[in-house]
């Protein structure tokens, strides 16, 4: 479909869908039901088949309209993690059940997949999921376990979830991905402060959570594998966007430069011109990795994007902390708070500076992510290891 | 903005550089490349006798000879070519009131057929924005002066040589040329001298100053390309090495310490691929962005193209360091490549300026 013909179905779906008269909730389900919301997505699960490439110019369509959006920011995990994974790996039931309310925002996702004993070696976890019957006598799984650094667990409906169904396998090959229904008896979430005053995540304690076997995302012991696909496209999710250029930090930090001449010196307007090419390298990578995935060639470069986003972060934010002097000295506030998502752009330079330091260590380490470049991509021998053919309960721990 | 993806046209235009590249010793690869695929028309119109392509796929042929370290004139044809189809035909940024040259125009189908290398002469090292420099003077039709370190002048048939004020070519025979022993020897580089030569005026200054700045622009540009190659063939080259080379009983390779570098070589050899493709096709649309596109080229591609080859180097131990390992050529070649045409540095006060992010 050509970008004209796709444009003009925006049209007529503002024509008959006036943005100033419908309820917000109402507009996002009649954009979905007319395969406008991810146009990449099949048709009937609110896309057309289209390329991802033919995204940007519907968003762009229903921004000019003044339309309502589905406030991405506060639903990335959903979008960006748990439907990826549902469309690819779910059955029909499963897609129609989740994808709707996911994509209008009605029901926020996290991800229950981090432990306190697993984290970069994420297969290694061990909540435990055995077989039962529900309280409605249907087949389903008893979950019990602890999982850690659940971001926005506390806005959540639903859950995807690795457990482990089979400890007498190798780490790999015993784990199922289920989703979790987080209203159900037995779940509890508690805030984790962290180094920016705030809770974004939780500890999430699950003693004999009920989940029926319809819940479950692949095979038994498939769970590996469907995680591969959440993964891959968390990476892609965190860094990966299509921004204008001096968007984000480099634009906090340029802005500063231009309205507060008394901070320039010498020495630090070559720091800062390194930092904006680095910024637009980045953003022109990620540029093209998009161009690439649109085009069905695969997108090795996603581990890479991620792995310069942080590290640019990081520096520039670093850098403004230090060109600010005396107001480096300061923060905007410590107070406790639940966020609904990551707010760059209004809080204080002190807090983007700590924020990102999050950056390389979620959605896997920047070493992890090395690992995966050197092996994966560059296909260097990977390190002697010791775990792979134990039995997940004989390893050491 | 185009396309940062290759066509399928620009990749069987690589595959052909490629193999012209690789031809043993004795062929003349610069023939090869230059009429037998025909390189040297690409960019030019074809009202000029050339294939009326783009900077774009110049770029992808520096891309290569940066690849193979090729001592084949590629940035001098491609700093010439700029600056006759600028005076010949204009481009967007220039007040095209001024008249189109004439003489360019009558010099551009032997350049775009490969049998004239027309070379701008230059100081290698000039920085993006230098005023045309006053160092060659004009008296009527002669011209009288001398410039250091011109890249890829010794098999030029004509000088192109801008001067503040008027653009002019001279018939490479007319020019005394001094070979200087350069760092990177796969680029000669020379000391070229006028003393009255005979010149033909192509174009008044604010001409010499279009065809100028739109060289540096270019060149800049698809210098990144080469960059890009450089960096591309030393990553590869040590990826591969280290697989092989056993110490400790393991590939050298399987260590972490390693890979990590290795790893982050490759992130920003993929950054360099973006940036080096969106400023060819900046470059080949005249796109008002294509100035700061240039510039970020440089000051992205150039360290990344020193930093793979230092890596290249020290991620082979002794070998690396032996005059029979090419390791050698690519990173003198990717350190006089960082120089050329300005500096890192150079480049990012020049970002400065035009992204409104002033000194002070
Ligand atoms: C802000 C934030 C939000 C998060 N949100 C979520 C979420 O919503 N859901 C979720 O499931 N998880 C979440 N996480 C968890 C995150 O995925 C883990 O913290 C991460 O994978 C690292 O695990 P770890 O904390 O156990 O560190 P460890 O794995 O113990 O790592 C400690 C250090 O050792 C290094 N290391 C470990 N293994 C290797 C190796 N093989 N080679 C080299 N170095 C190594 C690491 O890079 C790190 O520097 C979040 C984390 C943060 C910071």
């Amino acid at each position: 479909m050509q970008t004209d013909e796709l444009t003009g179905r925006v049209r007529e779906f503002l024509a008959a869908h006036d943005p100033a008269g419908t309820q917000r909730l109402d507009f996002l389900r009649a954009r979905f039901d007319a395969g406008l919301a991810w146009v990449s997505f099949p048709v009937g699960l609110g896309g057309l088949g289209l390329s991802r490439a033919a995204q940007p110019a519907v968003d762009a369509a229903f921004a000019a309209a003044g339309a309502p959006d589905n406030d991405p920011l506060s639903i990335g995990i959903g979008l960006g993690m748990a439907a990826p994974t549902i469309l690819r790996h779910g059955t029909d039931e499963q897609r129609q059940r989740w994808l709707r309310p996911l994509w209008t925002g009605e029901e926020v996702w996290c991800q229950l997949f981090s432990e306190p004993g697993a984290g970069s070696d994420l297969a290694a976890l061990g909540t435990r999921a055995v077989r039962g019957t529900g309280p409605d006598g249907t087949d389903g799984w008893i979950v019990n376990g602890q999982k850690v650094w659940t971001s926005m667990a506390h806005q959540a409906r639903w859950a995807i979830l690795l457990a482990r169904t089979d400890p007498d396998l190798p780490k790999h090959q015993g784990i199922t991905y289920f989703v979790c229904d987080l209203t159900h008896p037995g779940v509890d979430v508690r805030p984790l402060r962290q180094i920016t005053g705030e809770a974004e995540f939780n500890e999430v304690f699950l003693t004999d959570v009920w989940i029926p076997d319809g819940y479950r995302l692949g095979g038994v012991g498939e769970g590996w594998r469907v995680a591969q696909t959440t993964l891959m496209n968390e990476r892609v999710a965190i860094g990966g966007g299509a921004v204008p250029r001096e968007a984000g930090m480099i634009g906090a930090l340029s802005r500063t430069w231009r309205e507060r001449p008394e901070l320039r010196g010498p020495g630090t307007h070559d720091a800062l011109m390194k930092l904006w090419v680095a910024a637009e390298a980045g953003r022109l990578a990620a540029t093209r990795l998009r161009e690439q995935l649109a085009a069905g060639q695969p997108g090795a470069e996603g581990s890479a994007v991620k792995y310069a986003f942080a590290r640019l972060n990081q520096e520039v934010s670093g850098f403004e902390l230090e060109l600010l002097g005396a107001d480096g000295l300061t923060y905007d506030d410590w107070t406790m708070r639940r966020p609904s998502h990551v707010d760059w752009e209004n809080r204080s330079p002190g807090y983007r500076y700590l924020r990102a330091k999050g950056n390389s260590i979620e959605g896997g380490t920047s070493e992890i992510l090395c690992n995966i470049i050197a092996e994966r991509v560059l296909g260097l021998p990977p390190e002697p290891r010791a775990d792979k053919d134990v039995a997940w309960k004989d390893l050491p721990r | 903005m185009s396309t940062l993806l290759y066509s399928d046209v620009e990749e069987d235009l690589r595959a052909s550089v490629r193999q012209a590249l690789d031809r043993p010793a004795g062929g003349d690869a610069w023939r090869a490349l230059a009429t037998g695929i025909g390189c040297a028309g690409l960019a030019v119109p074809e009202e000029f006798g050339g294939a009326g392509a783009s900077w774009r796929e110049a770029a992808v042929v520096a891309e290569e000879v940066g690849r193979a370290a090729a001592p084949v004139p590629w940035l001098g044809s491609v700093l010439g070519t700029a600056a006759l189809t600028t005076a010949a035909v204009g481009t967007a940024a220039v007040d095209t009131a001024a008249p189109l040259s004439a003489g360019a125009r009558d010099l551009l189908p032997a350049v775009a057929s490969g049998d004239l290398l027309a070379v701008l002469v230059l100081p290698l090292s000039t920085p993006p924005g230098a005023p045309v420099p006053a160092t060659v003077r004009a008296d009527g039709h002669a011209l009288t002066g001398s410039v250091t370190t011109v890249a890829d002048a010794q098999g030029a048939g004509v000088l192109i040589v801008p001067t503040p004020d008027g653009l002019y070519a001279v018939d490479a025979a007319h020019a005394e040329q001094t070979p200087v022993t350069a760092l990177d020897q796969t680029r000669p580089l020379s000391t070229v001298t006028f003393s009255s030569a005979q010149a033909t005026r192509l174009g008044d200054g604010a001409m010499a100053g279009a065809a100028w700045a739109a060289a540096l622009r270019i060149g800049a540009a698809v210098l990144a390309g080469e960059q890009l190659g450089v960096a591309e063939w030393c990553l590869s080259s040590t990826v591969d090495y280290v697989k092989t080379r056993y110490q400790f009983a393991r590939p050298v390779g399987s260590f972490q310490a390693v890979k990590h570098r290795l790893a982050q070589l490759w992130v920003d050899v993929t950054q360099a691929r973006a940036v080096a493709r969106y400023a060819a096709g900046c470059v080949a649309d005249d796109d008002p962005d294509a100035a700061v596109a240039a510039s970020l080229a440089q000051a992205h591609c150039g360290p990344v193209a020193v930093r793979a080859a230092e890596e290249c180097v020290q991620l082979h131990g002794g070998i690396g360091f032996t005059w029979e390992h090419r390791a050698h050529w690519y990173l003198k070649r990717a350190k006089a490549a960082a120089i050329a045409l300005g500096t890192a540095t150079q480049h990012r006060a020049a970002l400065g300026d035009l992204v409104s992010l002033p000194p002070n």
